[in-house]
């Protein structure tokens, strides 16, 4: 492990990925440091999602690398299993298990996985539940919770075993308003504990609060990375600027 | 505090569901007089009466049908727990990726296509018969575990191919989920898929157990003195079909529980998947 005091918690470097004929991601270069905040924007299907699947190494690289801490992750012979447990991924569409209870759902990745006590990893799942304001569904099944409680469980269910890295793809897309705002409060208060979070989302509004760095991903490339205010402010690029003159014609900024 | 409207409502959804259970029963006890009118009014059905319907016989044969019954319900049990651990493992194998695994694979596959096509009753004759008259020490020659191995190989096969359907039919985003919590390919699926997977398929499972149920009084063929066995010596002994009739309906019995249980479970997962 060649870790060092400098190396960022999430490296990606040069990362293609293809779909058939189509290049989704076409040599992207990003670094996620410790305690940072990295917000990615950019159109639909521009391919956000994918980046957020390649990092976690759930998706086969057609190039390019993911280095975690220094290490990389994506050669083949490193075990892929064991990087991603220090990452927690938050998919766009929950992704809970259905079979499971609230409460399983939470303990499932610390108790099978990290080798935790059941019921160790009970109390620190009904404190994580009670954290999001879930503490009385705890032995709920998924489908009776709504929308925004379903992603609240999926977020104590990438917390529980406090990953390095958190990984938020679009948590609020499926929400209505006042869920959206229930879930950014919590991840505002992730934030200000120094947690490394890397997240897509398209609420403009809310990454300019929260970022430390906005980066702008179009036509499978990283065109524009820097602070909220610059790059939602003041963009450099035409295409930036294009972006974001669609996103305030449609009242989102 | 229901409100006249409202009341008036329900009084007419109750007068309706009363003609309906009216309309329903007119309709089967017409059926039912039509039906019996014209059987017994066959010329033949004196005959038929004597030789398939004969009480006394019946009761004299039930004994001997019913030991043999409870030789085919011991198959069955024995048979089906094989069958099911059989079939998840040839299942299991078939959703194993990666070129190592291609000699396993490519077994279980070729396993699933030669024994979901033989007709059992050729396996029940290559197995009974062939296996002992190879004349190797250790291959037993009773009927019955020869008749029970039959009927393993056969639906295992069919079994297998149930669980695989259950297994591919979870959506590829459950396996992600699993896997970005650190599990690994097996306990992703024994924690995550196949319990989603076997809850799915539980009454197709179900199906194929009732199936299994009746296709163990074909073990007679090699001999062994099962139900339909022992019906077959009885009506030769007393030149009468009854005891056939006799067998016919213990199996139509024997599958009538598992028939509920599987309808209660199919609605259940019904219910479930609108909740
Ligand atoms: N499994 C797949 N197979 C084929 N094409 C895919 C697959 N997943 C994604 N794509 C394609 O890759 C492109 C990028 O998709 P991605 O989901 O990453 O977009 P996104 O930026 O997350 O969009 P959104 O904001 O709508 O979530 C899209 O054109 C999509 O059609
Ligand atoms: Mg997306």
């Amino acid at each position: 492990m060649s870790t060092s005091a400098t190396d960022p918690v999430l490296a990606v470097r040069g990362l293609v990925k293809r779909y058939g004929q189509a290049t989704v991601l076409d040599g992207v270069d990003l670094d996620v440091h410790e305690h940072e905040v990295v917000v990615l924007i950019g159109s639909s299907g521009s391919g956000k999602s994918t980046l957020l699947r390649c990092a976690n190494l759930l998706e086969e690289l057609d190039d390019g690398q993911v280095l975690l801490d220094g290490v990389d992750v994506s050669d083949p012979r490193v075990d892929a299993d064991r990087a991603r447990r220090a990452m927690g991924i938050v998919f766009q569409a929950f992704n809970l298990f259905p079979h499971m209870s609230v409460l399983d759902n939470v303990t499932l990745a610390p108790r099978v996985v990290h080798g935790v006590p059941r019921g160790t990893a009970d109390d620190r799942a009904r404190d994580l539940l009670s954290r999001v304001g879930l503490a009385d569904k705890a032995d709920s099944y998924p489908d009776r919770l709504s929308g925004g409680q379903q992603q609240r469980v999926a977020i104590a269910r990438a917390l529980a075993y406090d990953p390095r890295l958190l990984l938020f793809d679009e948590i609020t897309s499926a929400l209505d308003p006042e869920l959206v705002g229930e879930v950014l409060a919590l991840v505002r208060e992730l934030a200000g504990q120094g947690r490394t979070i890397l997240m897509a989302t398209h609420e403009m509004g809310f990454a300019k609060q929260v970022a430390d760095r906005v980066c702008f991903l179009d036509g499978g490339k990283l065109v524009e990375s820097g602070p909220p205010e610059q790059v939602l402010g003041d963009p450099t690029h035409e295409r930036t600027r294009r972006f974001l003159r669609r996103i305030i014609d449609a009242g989102r900024l | 505090m229901t409100s006249d409207l409202q009341r008036e409502r329900l009084a007419y959804k109750r007068s309706r569901s009363r003609r309906s259970t009216a309309v329903a029963l007119v309709s089967t006890v017409v059926f039912a007089a039509a039906v019996w009118f014209s059987v017994t009014r066959a010329p033949g059905w004196p005959r038929v009466r004597l030789s398939f319907f004969n009480l006394s016989t019946a009761w004299r044969t039930l004994p001997a049908v019913l030991d043999g019954l409870w030789l085919n319900l011991r198959v069955l049990v024995v048979a089906e727990v094989l069958i099911l651990v059989l079939a998840l493992g040839i299942a299991g194998l078939r959703t194993l990726r990666g070129p190592v695994w291609f000699p396993l694979r490519a077994l279980a596959t070729g396993y699933v296509d030669l024994f979901r096509g033989l007709p059992l009753i050729i396996c029940l004759y290559l197995v009974g018969f062939g296996l002992p008259g190879l004349r190797l020490s250790g291959i037993p020659n009773d009927p019955v575990l020869l008749g029970g191995i039959a009927l393993v190989l056969v639906y295992s096969a069919f079994v297998a191919e149930v669980f695989r359907a259950g297994i591919e039919s979870i959506h590829p985003s459950q396996l992600a989920a699993a896997r970005s919590l650190g599990l690994d390919h097996r306990k992703t699926m024994r924690l995550v898929v196949l319990p989603q997977a076997v809850r799915r398929v539980l009454p197709a499972l179900l199906n194929d157990f009732v199936a299994l149920q009746k296709d163990c009084g074909l073990i007679s063929v090699l001999g062994a003195v099962d139900a339909v066995r022992a019906a077959q010596i009885e009506s030769a002994g007393s030149y009468n079909f009854t005891p056939y009739v006799v067998a016919g309906l213990l199996f139509v019995l024997l599958a009538v529980p598992s028939g509920r249980l599987a309808d209660w479970m199919s609605r259940r997962a019904a219910r479930r998947q609108g909740a």
